[in-house]
């Protein structure tokens, strides 16, 4: 074994190691380049072309993609308003992963937390949170999201509370599910005749084998939520225009399907890329963050060989 | 043309593809007369299990591939065979058992069913005639009421009675050449006993020829005409049993005989002072038993422990002995406050555990560690080593400064015969030996004054058993710890207890010095028990064998 050149013995693992891990999976270093990419795009890219993204140019309706004739914005042609596709996709992208990201985080933390809770007490407290999980899970999720958007304004933070609050569940039994099992493995005993009380116990040594269960849930979640809110949009109760988001653009790009394709299937694509980029990058991580498995990702480390 | 029924010669078989590959194993001849048994002896990663797999054709390929030799079964080639032909053979001619029984029963059909498929399958049975002789053969292996038993699941057998069923299957077509992977290995040694009698009833009257890969010098003696002795991928001994095993030549041969438990008398133990630290009295635990729509207490439970009182003095090693669900391991647990008991008291220094609390627990939980048997799942596979070690100070902050953790953890893996450089890999980069030396290291971190060692060697291989049991003995007689040594293992126990306490049932039938208990047993379990525990010698294991029918009234 190449252990020997570990770096000290009591700390993590450097950046730099992560990042060579990363170099060796080309997929997820694409995938994690894509992402960067797309931050970064939002981040910036209202700011390098203001109001392009509203800007109305009547004669290039429907302008089809792949022509440089009409400048670099309408690469990616033109909507029914004869808006830039391009810049409307970058604006769209701010409002699309702020929403994804918060509500998937928000659901993330809290079904998270409140699954290990419930994986170990036991009492009223468990039996309480899982059939609240319960309620949840049998009531379908886009209606409890009309009902409640339609009572209360549809606001950015409420669509994002709505959307959190409806994936709860599938957080809280994952979690609670991989907990009962965890915490009857010897290991979790042993720590326990030490002397480690039930936080220490549960921080130290459960819940690092939950984590990566739970994110590539919530990277598989990103991409439920994103078009769970373009329903929402769709039916006009989600992000209300002149706000956009990738689901709205889909959603209001159906109708041209025949005569625009261009109008639906880039937003579409890139929700589509973003949700494989996510998937790749937790299935890395899943490997990188298993001692067990991490010398797949290691120089010299190849399928096939035994560790 | 050999008339042997099996020959093997030369095979070699490599694991890996790319760059190092592992040479499993490295050009071993042997071979095989009907209606004699065939012993390959071995420790774990000698090539044992993989020689047996190349003859079922059962080897994962790739990884691993048959490098070259031959393998001749009644005069043909199995290894040129196709692929059609070598079904064909498996099952009706060569009949394998393996040591899983649970892996390898499909749980989701009535035994009586998968018995009476392969019959159906190879013999061309009807339906009703293959149920028929199911319920012969699973009485012709002591399953008791086979007519309603063959309607049940396999997880509705205990282990002995599911090596029972193995063998009824394997015995179904009659087969010229049983392979037995480990077949005792997870069984009771009384259950032990039994299987290799019904194991040797069948090989006798059928004059079948049998190939027991086993780890257990006690199984070879008792049952074996020849042995082959393993190491390292190669046949490095082999001859009748009574030869190799009476005057081993080969020096690995050697090691591997003097590691074995109870050979030579146990070493003289430093005289022990009547301090008791550790007191259990009329310890129960009862698991109640639910049943019914709402899951309600039916009023019956499981009695796991029922009534044990034991003391346990300052430096000394307490042997509990007993096989599977005695309640052996619920005790420690209790021991351990990791289980609260039904009723009875448990004391420590004077103080009961159960009212402990705050400072009190937290300086119990110091002196008091335990070592548990598989020593694959007690360490936290995330974990470096380092850290692992660690843990107990980052727990209780006081009895280590910070400063002097990395010196304290080198010195602690030299005691333990590891190396300080391997403080920073993770415990899967370790054998299982010196996995359970990590764990002892971990125990030993917190200074304790008493150490449970829950079947801490009975994983392990007797040459790394022996070096573990040396290691405790040592550490016992220079830091004055006391053990609770908890094993099924009775020549292991006799090695290494001051006294022994018997447990059958959840009760403590027999308790005393060690030497007391073993020369003198009063109880019939304890009888029974060392009657069934195999030693290496064949001509002695015979002596055994006769007492052992005469115990049990035959």
């Amino acid at each position: 074994m190449a252990s020997a050149s570990l770096p000290g013995a009591a700390g993590g693992l450097g950046a730099r190691r992560w990042l060579a891990m990363l170099a060796r999976d080309p997929l997820a270093c694409l995938a994690a380049l894509f992402l960067l990419l797309l931050v970064l795009a939002a981040l910036l890219g209202p700011a390098l072309i203001p109001e392009s993204a509203g800007r109305m140019n009547l004669r290039l309706r429907n302008a089809p993609p792949f022509e440089l004739a009409n400048g670099w914005l309408y690469i990616l042609g033109a909507d029914t308003l004869g808006r830039s596709m391009l810049a409307r996709l970058i604006e769209a992208s701010r409002s699309t992963l702020m929403v994804a990201s918060s509500a998937v985080a928000l659901s993330f933390l809290i079904g998270g937390t409140l699954g290990v809770l419930a994986g170990y007490a036991r009492g009223w407290g468990a039996t309480l949170i899982l059939r609240m999980a319960d309620v949840l899970m049998s009531f379908p999720s886009l209606l409890l999201a009309v009902v409640v958007l339609y009572t209360f304004s549809p606001s950015i933070k409420n669509i994002v509370l709505v959307l959190a609050i409806t994936r709860l569940p599938v957080y809280i039994r994952t979690a609670r599910a991989e907990i009962l099992e965890l915490r009857e493995r010897m290991f979790v005993s042993a720590a326990r005749v030490m002397g480690a009380g039930p936080i220490r116990t549960a921080l130290r040594h459960v819940v690092p084998f939950v984590l990566p269960t739970l994110l590539t849930l919530a990277a598989v979640d990103f991409a439920y939520v994103m078009l769970a809110e373009s329903a929402l949009s769709f039916l006009g109760i989600g992000i209300q225009p002149p706000d956009v988001t990738w689901g709205l653009m889909v959603a209001q790009g159906r109708g041209y399907l025949a005569s625009a394709w261009w109008l639906a299937f880039f937003p579409g694509l890139f929700i589509m890329l973003t949700t494989l980029s996510l998937n790749l990058l937790a299935s890395w991580l899943r490997v990188a963050a298993d001692p067990q498995q991490r010398w797949r990702l290691e120089p010299g480390g190849k399928a096939g060989d035994a560790p | 043309m050999s008339g042997h029924l099996l020959e093997v010669t030369d095979l070699a078989i490599r694991f890996g593809t790319t760059g190092g590959g592992v040479q499993a194993v490295d050009g071993i001849s042997f071979h095989l007369d009907r209606g004699e048994t065939l012993a390959i002896l071995g420790e774990s990663g000698s090539g044992k299990s993989v020689s047996a797999s190349a003859i079922m054709a059962i080897l994962d390929c790739p990884p691993g591939r048959i490098a070259r030799g031959s393998i001749l079964f009644e005069g043909r080639d199995l290894l040129s065979l196709p692929e059609s032909e070598r079904r064909r053979l498996n099952g009706e001619r060569i009949a394998m058992i393996f040591q899983d029984t649970l892996a390898h029963l499909n749980p989701v059909y009535s035994v009586g069913w998968q018995i009476a498929e392969t019959l159906q399958a190879h013999k061309g049975l009807s339906a009703r005639e293959a149920r028929a002789e199911a319920v012969r053969l699973m009485e012709s292996v002591g399953i008791p009421e086979p007519a309603s038993r063959a309607n049940d699941y396999p997880h509705q057998f205990s282990g002995g009675q599911r090596q029972r069923l193995m063998i009824a299957m394997a015995m179904a077509l009659k087969p010229a050449l049983l392979v037995a992977d480990e077949p005792t290995t997870a069984l009771d040694v009384t259950v032990q006993a039994q299987i290799l009698d019904l194991l040797r009833e069948a090989r006798d009257s059928t004059a079948m020829g049998m190939l027991l890969i086993t780890h257990d010098l006690g199984v070879v003696a008792d049952i074996a005409d020849r042995v082959a002795v393993m190491y390292q991928g190669r046949i490095v001994e082999t001859g009748p049993v009574r030869e190799v095993l009476g005057n081993p030549q080969h020096s690995y041969t050697q090691r591997l005989l003097s590691a074995v438990p109870g050979r030579e008398p146990p070493p003289a133990r430093p005289p022990v002072a009547d301090l008791p630290v550790f007191e259990a009295r009329e310890l129960t635990k009862h698991f109640p038993i639910t049943g019914g729509l709402f899951r309600r207490p039916t009023g019956e439970a499981v009695r796991a422990v029922d009534g044990v009182s034991l003391t346990l003095r300052r430096g000394e090693t307490l042997g509990i002995v007993g096989e599977s669900g005695s309640g052996k391991s619920t005790l420690a647990r209790m021991l351990l406050r990791l289980e609260e008991p039904t009723s009875g008291a448990i004391l420590f220094e004077g103080k009961d555990v159960s009212s402990l609390a705050g400072p009190e627990l937290l300086s119990f939980r110091r002196r008091v560690q335990v070592v548990f048997q598989d020593p694959f799942a007690s360490l936290d596979p995330r974990m470096r080593v380092a850290e692992i070690i660690a843990e107990p100070w980052t727990i209780h902050r006081d009895v280590l400064p910070r400063a002097r953790w990395n010196a304290r953890i080198a010195e602690l893996l030299s005691l333990v015969g590891l190396r300080p450089e391997h403080a920073a890999r993770y415990p899967h980069q370790f054998s299982g030996g010196q996995r359970q030396r990590i764990a002892i290291a971990r125990a030993l971190a917190l200074e304790p004054e008493i150490v449970i060692c829950d079947e801490a060697v009975s994983a392990l291989d007797v040459s790394i058993q022996a070096q573990i049991l040396a290691l405790l003995d040592q550490l016992q007689r220079a830091m004055g710890l006391a053990y609770l040594f908890i094993a099924h293992d009775l020549p292991v126990v006799r090695q290494i207890a001051d006294r022994v306490a018997v447990m059958q049932r959840g009760r403590i039938v027999e308790q005393g010095p060690c030497e007391e208990v073993f020369e003198r047993p009063q109880h019939p379990y304890t009888r029974a028990l060392l009657a069934a525990s195999p030693v290496p010698d064949p001509d002695a294991q015979a002596e055994r064998r006769k007492a052992r029918r005469e115990l049990a009234g035959v």
